[in-house]
This record gives structure tokens, C-alpha cells and sequence, in this order.
């Protein structure tokens, strides 16, 4: 709004400056982040690079891992939008615990999410068993497994930016629909869901990120099959033992993705704060 | 379902209660096909908490809604339609337009919610935005129209899902003072082509005027009075009432022409009557002077000028004394009695410019 951008009396300076301990302390903290990326680009063998980004192998963990990290996405966003809608808007008793439960795929290290995914669609598992025993269906180990694994982690990210948005949303509009004479599900998908678009783009963003960094979860529960479940992350550690400098250039395709994504997350936070 | 419905008009018959807190609001509110009705009162006496529990936005505590032969809440029956099934219009004080569609797409909004195909809605909502005259802004979004074009997209979008009871809450609140002169004659005339029953919320006295066929003063969440414009305009029953149309009002009770008044003080009236009253006349009927003026079938006191305001080309001077008062006068009048904050004049009005009516 133009209101908030009019030009306002210029702060005046602080007389207190920044405690001096931090200073450096802070310098530290940027070269810490910064270095090993810098490191990164310095140490590409940018002679061998599109030799090493054409091999079959390569090749292969990065369509997987665009695959994956893609439909993980959409399955996010088809679960994760319902879910964040009834943490937003719903009203029954507990809804506290479940928002603490789905927040547990952040802090759980990845791998033990792997070991949680084999216990709950595992062979033996309580839901692995009878998809095996009934249809035949045995997720371990194969390439829906990184799909699951990778959603399994990264749908907390979609559903906290989406519930967030839905929160952030003035209901009224809501409302407004229904006087219209708008079913509650024809206001969800012309009105809420538009509403809160930027929200879901954003959350969506962050999700297929994670989930196309994902290592853990999916090694464990989905193993290192080459063209079936061995991601780009997977590829680069493997690289990592025996080509050093070819475990650089696949690092840089990755760096390139996050950057990206990074570029594309402020351009939507900046045009749609509201 | 087809398009355009025919919808029979239907009046509206509601008795409505809630209570929130130590707040209680209690409207027993009919309102004829055709009709406006201007609910009228101060901010928080819980006119758009009445709207919200019309369109069924709010459940009531007690008491029942219907629109004709179709009962939308009965308590006591346990009924309750939602909101998307009352067929109720309601146009919200900050309208509301949904941001993300073109003025023709929100027009049109209802009637897809209702079922209607792509083309028609949109036909229909082109013959819409023609009628409030903003056929050319049909593509725009709501932040690209200015406050008087969102408004009247409101209305059409509010008209045009064919409701049977139209609400309007503030309708001209949020406009600046040259738009809402432009407006408001609008929309009385989309208000009089409109066959239901109309319910518009207001704290203006010139809207409510201007719009209604009839008046209902809430304060505090109770009707202290209802009527016509011209009724209410000339007996005014409360204070409130009396500030907004501009008269001085007093409560006392009346023995023949005199009417002793609350504080103790007499004024002489030319109606006579007696028993509890309330005594109006317009600040235009107090004449003030330096000395105390001659006459006997004035009435004058002592008083003391609190406040002197410019009105327009008058001056409106605030008196305390006996009776408390507001004079309108010229502003030589003022420079003549040399009036300013704590002036000692004499105030008087003459009995015939009296209104005396039972309170």
C-alpha cells in the first residue's frame, strides 16, 4: 500500500552501538555459512564438470530425485492443504497435540523416520502387511518408497506455511461466499484456496527443497538402487568415496537447485506478504 | 437449477435475541416486500450484530427468522438454515469484493455458486454491472476501483444472486463525503427496484433519512424508537435520537401549558396537556440576548455559553443553566452580543415553537 511506503522521518541514529563481542562473533558465524559454499564453486573441476553431469548415473539420480521430490510435493499438497485447513479452522478439543504430532517430522532425524516409515510400511509393518499379504504391494526399496519417504519429511513444511496463510486469511471473505449462496466446499475452492495461494506456493516450494535434499529416510527405508530409489543426495555421498571432484560438480547441481529455489521463495514473500 | 429464478417477494418477520457477555440484543424487527427499513443507533448498540444473525452468519440465542412462508431459525422449532441457504444479500460495510476475481467474476460469484453455467452468469452479471453503471470496469479487480465503484459492485453482486432479503451494513460509511452524496442517490434508487425487504444498518442520520421508508433507533441492543423518518425526526424519544436530528429534547411532566422538566425548571408550551412528556424545539428557535428580553409568552433563562461551533453558516452555541441547551445563530449575532466561551446571556424560545408529545 502506498501508505506504508510513504516516506517517513529517518530513525535516528542509535547512540548505543553493537556490543563489540558480537561483532566478531557474527563475522565468524558469516564465514562459517559461507565458506564451504565457497568452497564449493572454488574446487569444481569446471574441465571434467559436463563429463561428470552427463554420466548415466548422474543422470539417472537427478531425474530421479526431480521425480520424487516433485510427486512427494504434489502428495504433500493434496494431504498437507486438508490437513492445515483443519488445523487452521477446525474447533475440537486436542488440536494442539495434533499440531505438536505433525511438527515431529522436523525434529526426527531423518533416518530414524526412515526406521519409523519401515515400521509402519515395512513387510512386517502395520499397514506393509496387509498391503503385502492382500494386494501384493510391498513399498520397501522401491521408487514410491522415495516418494513416501521424501513426503514424510518435507509435508511439515507445507502444512506450517499453509496454516499459517489460512490464519493469516480474513475469514469474512468466507463468509461473504456464503451469503453468496456458496456451498462451503465451492467457497474452499474459489475463495480460501485463492486466497491463500501465495501460501500454498510458498510452503510448496519449501517442501519439494527438503524433500530433494532428503538423505536419511529414503537410504534407510528405500535403499540406493541405481535408477530406482539412488537420488542425487545418495549419488553425491557414493561419488564422494571414490571421485572426490565429481562429488563437487553433482554438489554444484544441487547448490544451483537450492539457490534457485532460494531466489524464487524471496520473489513470492516479497510480492505477497499480504 | 434455471436462470434468471423468480424469486416472489417476502417479507421479513424476525424476532431476534442474543446475548453476549452483559450485552443483550433483542430486535423484534418485520420489514414489508418492498420496504427499507433503517436501523439506526450509536457504534456497539449491535446493528450489525442484528445483520449477521439475519443472514445467519450468528446463531441466535432466542427467537425466530422468516421470509414469508420459509422459516430461516426458529429456536424453539430447532431450525436453522446456514448462511448459503437463506437466500439472504448481504453487502458488507468494507464490501468484501474477493480480491483475486474481476469485478464481472465476483458479480457473477453467486450465480455459479448457484449452478448457473459459465456464460450466463457472467451475461447476467454484465447486465448487472450496466445497471450500477460500470459496465466498462467489468475485467477490473476490486483494488483497482475506487470506493464508490466497489461499493456499487458490491450491491450488484449482492443483487444479483436474486436474494429475497437485502442486508446493507453501512453501505456508505467507508466513501469520502463527494462520492457518498453520489452514492447514496444511487442507491436509493436500486433500493426502490428491489422487490424484497430491505434492512440497512447505519449511525448516519442522512443515510438512514435518505434511504428508508422507516426508521428503528437500537440502542444499547433495544428498540427505543421506531417510525417514520418524519416521525422520528419530529419526536425524537431519546437523546441520542434528538443529537442526530438536531433538536433539543427534554423529559418532564405537564400540567396544561406548563411543563415542569426533570431539573426543575418550567417551560411554557402551547399544546396543552398533561401527564409524563418529552419537550422538543429546534436550536433555530432559541433566540439569545444580553439583557433579559421582554414578552410574556416567552420562554426565558440565565445561561452560560460552553461552546461555540461553526455549522454550516450558522453558529452553534451550546448554553448551560437551568436548561441545557443549543442555539443555532448568525454569526453577527454572535459578533453583536459579543458571545464567547463563558458569556452569561439570556436564552428564550417561545412556547408556539414547542413540540410537547407523551413520553
Amino acid at each position: 500500500m502506498s501508505s506504508a511506503r510513504r516516506p517517513t522521518a529517518r530513525a535516528p541514529r542509535r547512540t548505543t552501538g553493537l556490543p563489540a563481542p558480537l561483532v566478531p562473533l557474527a563475522a565468524l558465524a558469516l564465514l562459517f555459512l559461507g565458506l564451504p559454499v565457497l568452497g564449493l564453486v572454488v574446487r569444481t573441476p569446471w574441465t571434467t564438470l559436463v563429463d561428470v553431469l552427463t554420466r548415466r548415473e548422474s543422470l539417472d539420480a537427478l531425474r530421479l530425485s526431480l521425480v520424487c521430490a516433485s510427486l512427494a510435493t504434489v502428495l504433500c499438497i493434496a494431504l498437507g492443504v486438508p490437513l492445515a485447513w483443519v488445523l487452521a479452522r477446525g474447533d475440537f478439543p486436542g488440536r494442539g497435540v495434533l499440531r505438536a504430532l505433525v511438527t515431529v517430522p522436523l525434529v526426527l532425524p531423518p533416518v530414524v523416520g526412515g526406521v519409523a516409515l519401515f515400521t509402519a510400511f515395512g513387510r512386517r509393518g502395520v499397514v506393509g502387511r496387509p498391503l503385502d499379504e492382500w494386494f501384493g504391494i510391498t513399498l520397501p526399496f522401491t521408487t514410491t518408497a522415495v516418494v513416501v519417504a521424501e513426503a514424510f519429511v518435507a509435508m511439515p513444511f507445507l502444512v506450517i506455511a499453509v496454516e499459517g496463510a489460512l490464519r493469516g486469511a480474513d475469514r469474512r471473505y468466507d463468509e461473504a461466499a456464503a451469503t453468496l449462496g456458496a456451498s462451503r466446499w465451492y467457497t474452499f475452492r474459489r475463495v480460501t484456496l485463492p486466497l491463500v495461494a501465495p501460501g500454498v506456493a510458498a510452503g510448496a516450494v519449501l517442501c519439494w527443497a527438503r524433500a530433494l535434499g532428503e538423505f536419511g529416510a529414503t537410504i534407510t527405508f528405500a535403499g540406493n538402487f541405481p535408477g530406482t530409489t539412488r537420488t542425487m543426495p545418495v549419488e553425491v555421498y557414493l561419488t564422494l568415496q571414490r571421485d572426490p571432484p565429481a562429488a563437487v560438480a553433482l554438489s554444484l547441481v544441487l547448490l544451483l537447485v537450492s539457490v534457485a529455489v532460494l531466489a524464487g521463495l524471496r520473489d513470492r514473500w516479497l510480492t505477497s506478504a499480504r | 437449477m434455471t436462470f434468471p429464478f423468480v424469486v416472489p417477494a417476502a417479507g421479513l418477520d424476525a424476532d431476534v435475541r442474543v446475548r453476549r457477555g452483559r450485552f443483550d440484543l433483542d430486535l423484534p424487527l418485520s420489514v414489508a416486500p418492498g420496504e427499507v427499513v433503517a436501523l439506526l443507533g450509536p457504534n456497539g448498540a449491535g446493528k450489525s450484530t442484528a445483520l449477521r444473525l439475519l443472514a445467519g452468519l450468528l446463531p441466535l440465542d432466542d427467537g425466530r427468522v422468516s421470509l414469508g412462508s420459509i422459516v430461516l431459525e426458529d429456536t424453539k422449532a430447532r431450525v436453522r438454515l446456514p448462511p448459503e441457504q437463506r437466500q439472504v444479500g448481504l453487502v458488507f460495510q468494507d464490501y468484501l469484493l474477493f480480491p483475486h476475481l474481476s469485478a464481472r467474476e465476483n458479480v457473477a460469484f453467486g450465480l455459479r455458486a448457484r449452478g448457473a453455467d459459465r456464460a450466463g452468469a457472467r451475461r447476467r452479471a454484465d447486465d448487472w454491472l450496466e445497471r450500477v453503471g460500470l459496465a466498462d470496469h467489468a475485467s477490473r479487480r476490486p483494488r483497482q476501483l475506487s470506493g464508490g465503484q466497489a461499493q456499487r459492485v458490491a450491491l450488484a453482486r449482492a443483487l444479483a444472486s436474486g436474494p429475497r432479503l437485502l442486508l446493507l451494513d453501512e453501505p456508505l460509511a467507508a466513501l469520502d463525503a463527494g462520492t457518498r452524496l453520489e452514492v447514496r442517490a444511487d442507491l436509493r434508487r436500486h433500493l426502490a427496484d428491489f422487490e424484497g425487504a430491505t434492512v440497512v444498518v447505519t449511525h448516519d442520520a442522512l443515510d438512514a433519512f435518505v434511504l428508508a421508508d422507516r426508521l428503528v433507533v437500537l440502542e444499547d441492543g433495544q428498540v427505543v424508537q421506531a417510525g417514520t423518518p418524519a416521525e422520528v425526526a419530529r419526536h425524537p424519544r431519546t437523546d441520542y435520537v434528538a443529537r442526530l436530528v438536531g433538536l433539543n429534547l427534554y423529559r418532564g411532566r405537564a400540567d396544561g401549558g406548563t411543563v415542569t422538566l426533570d431539573g426543575g425548571a418550567t417551560l411554557s408550551v402551547a399544546h396543552h396537556t398533561s401527564g409524563e412528556v418529552l419537550v422538543a424545539f429546534s436550536p433555530t428557535s432559541v433566540a439569545l440576548h444580553r439583557h433579559r428580553p421582554d414578552g410574556s409568552a416567552r420562554n426565558c433563562w440565565p445561561a452560560r455559553v460552553t461552546e461555540l461551533e461553526q455549522h454550516g453558516d450558522v453558529v452553534r452555541v451550546r448554553l448551560s443553566g437551568e436548561i441545557e441547551a443549543a442555539a443555532d445563530v448568525t454569526a453577527l449575532s454572535v459578533a453583536e452580543l459579543g458571545l464567547e466561551q463563558g458569556s452569561e446571556v439570556w436564552a428564550a424560545v417561545k412556547a408556539t415553537e414547542t413540540s410537547v408529545y407523551p413520553a
